[in-house]
């Protein structure tokens, strides 16, 4: 068995994050980590491998080279190996580019299992992984809650707006775990000191055989125009609640408004 | 200029969000287009005229029952191909979210996502609050068809009149569109509308001290007409189900009114519900972040102020 976990370097969360006024890309010249969410997708797959008793667990990423920083931490928590394409050419992919190269890089590990986290904090998209099945002809299954390997078929329960799904796939697959699936493990000091000597590959896009022009600007499909500052709410009225008649004070105001 | 909008349905009603994208592209392009897929959901291309689809495609057909996005990327795309549109919009949703994907690697379209706005009157521009809602930004398409996924709430649904003429188009799935089946749902217990489809939203948070406090807020939601929401805090303690939970890790908001009861409104919940046209908030804490984005705060006892509102509505109402 054959794990695929689709990994990504994001900045930091927090005041210093920001959109670049120059590139218009984001800032990634900050702190970064690991994507929060990516974690319970590595916890997932590494739970399935240990329920086997043997496989095989691969960090996937895209980024700058220094992102295998960030990859250590899935190695540190027990992921066997990380490949990460690392070329200038692949910069400022859009989702279309960005799929591109992936699936490529996926095509060549043959997982029987593709995982995802449930949205890159920065990018805030939370659609990757329905471009990557769709590229790797492969089912998906997204926003798992609960997830059950038998033999070779998944069973999921998925979250939606009106309840549970609960969907059935044969491998392989591509699923993306909600972060409600699992509670990650903290990496022990031991996982920390052997992740420094697991496998790390970088490739880059002619390694991959991806032309240039499939990716970074050039095989992106959408472009960001001018960044601004979303609109203020306006000052806030503040109701001290002396004298017990804050309820009528709301309900002046749910009146004015029209809801009352 | 012709645009294609995804139209969602569930138990046999079509998605509040999908009708506002779909009157919001009606009142900019005229040839706009719905498309209805499911087996057995021909009578509501009805519905979708009363808010301007000039022609509503439908795909009925036992095998697209199941509420999965690979095989309406099937149908999507090739009736792209077929008609040349040059938008493809969709109301975000889980659902909606993945056929979106798939249909940008199948077409290999440019999909922006999380959109707020689009303005079609000279080059298409989106826009969308990103970062946690931090900055706004403009994004374009460098070919089409377009793509969009617009966040829930960002259109009235408008009721305008369409020709709304129906063409039926078949369905010819890949074979691994069909590989994923649906084996059973558990419908959410809760009643009245989902918590992304009501106009007001009651929530609470860890300040209700504890599960039984969201009883009065049940008894103000009902009295207005609305939905209890909850937040990441009190989901995580089992106090109110993961349906009704509002932020980063849940659902995104934007009803016309928001109340947040005892919710201090962190970060994660911020980016959930920031968008919500009016926001009152009741707390104890007056240092509580959430008083820094409310059009009304309120520093006082919930457990007080929320049953006596409460009667106040009601009396107001009869």
């Amino acid at each position: 068995m054959k794990i695929a976990v689709c990994v990504k370097e994001v900045p930091d969360q927090g005041p210093s994050r920001r959109m670049d006024p120059g590139s218009l890309r984001m800032d990634r010249s900050g702190d970064k980590s690991l994507n929060e969410y990516d974690r319970n997708a590595v916890e997932a797959a590494l739970s399935i491998k240990e329920a086997a008793g043997d496989g095989e667990v691969v960090l996937i990423s895209m980024g700058p080279e220094k992102a295998l920083d960030s990859m250590r931490k899935a190695l540190a928590m027990g992921a066997d190996r990380a490949v990460l394409v690392a070329d200038d050419a692949a910069t400022g992919s859009d989702l279309v580019a960005t799929s591109n190269v992936l699936a490529a890089a996926l095509e060549r590990e043959s997982a029987d299992l593709v995982l995802f986290g449930q949205q890159a904090s920065d990018g805030e998209g939370a659609v990757l992984w329905a471009s990557i099945a769709e590229k790797l002809k492969m089912p998906v299954v997204s926003q798992v809650s609960e997830m059950d390997l038998n033999g070779s078929t998944v069973s999921a329960k998925r979250q939606t707006e009106n309840g549970y799904d609960r969907i059935e796939a044969p491998l392989p697959v591509v699923v993306a775990v909600a972060d409600s699936l699992n509670e990650p493990r903290y990496p022990s000091l031991k996982g920390i000191m052997a992740a420094k000597k697991k496998p790390q590959e970088t490739l880059s896009l002619s390694d991959l055989g991806v032309d240039a022009s499939a990716a970074g600007e050039a095989g992106s499909r959408t472009t960001v125009s001018a960044l601004g500052e979303p609109p203020s709410r306006g000052e806030t009225m503040m109701i001290e609640d002396e004298g017990g008649d804050s309820a009528e004070k709301i309900l002046e105001f749910l009146v004015e408004r029209k809801f009352a | 200029m012709s645009t294609l909008v995804f139209l969602e349905h569930a138990d046999g009603v079509i998605q509040k969000g999908s009708l506002g994208v779909l009157s919001k592209a009606a009142s900019m392009d005229s040839e706009t287009a719905g498309v209805l897929i499911g087996a057995g959901v021909g009578d509501l291309a009805a519905d979708a005229a009363k808010y301007g689809a000039a022609k509503v495609f439908v795909a009925d057909d036992p095998a697209l029952e199941s509420p999965l996005p690979q095989p309406r990327v099937d149908v999507i795309s090739s009736l792209v191909g077929e008609q040349g549109f040059d938008n493809v919009l969709f109301g975000a949703s889980v659902l909606a979210s993945d056929i979106a994907g798939g249909v940008s690697a199948r077409l290999g379209a440019g999909l922006n996502w999380d959109l707020g706005d689009i303005d079609m009157s000279g080059d298409v521009v989106g826009q969308r609050n990103a970062l946690g809602d931090t900055v706004q930004i403009d994004v374009g398409w460098t070919s089409t068809p377009r793509l969009a996924l617009f966040r829930s709430g960002s259109f009235e649904a408008t009721e305008q009149p369409g020709a709304g003429a129906v063409e039926n188009v078949g369905a010819s799935l890949e074979d691994f569109s069909s590989k994923a089946t649906l084996v059973g749902q558990d419908k959410e217990e809760s009643e009245g509308p989902s918590i992304e489809e009501a106009d007001i939203l009651v929530t609470g948070g860890r300040g209700l001290g504890d599960p039984s406090g969201f009883g009065i807020l049940e008894e103000l939601a009902s009295a207005l007409g609305g939905a209890v929401a909850s937040t990441r805090a009190v989901v995580d303690s089992d106090w109110y189900p993961y349906a009704t939970q509002i932020g980063q890790t849940g659902k995104t908001v934007a009803p016309k009114l928001y109340i947040g009861a005892g919710v201090s409104g962190a970060i994660q919940h911020k980016v959930g519900m920031q968008s919500s046209q009016t926001i009152v908030a009741i707390n104890k804490d007056p240092n509580a972040p959430i008083f820094d984005f409310s059009d009304v705060g309120i520093v006082g006892d919930l457990h007080e102020i929320v049953p006596k509102l409460t009667e106040l509505v009601k009396a107001r109402k009869g």
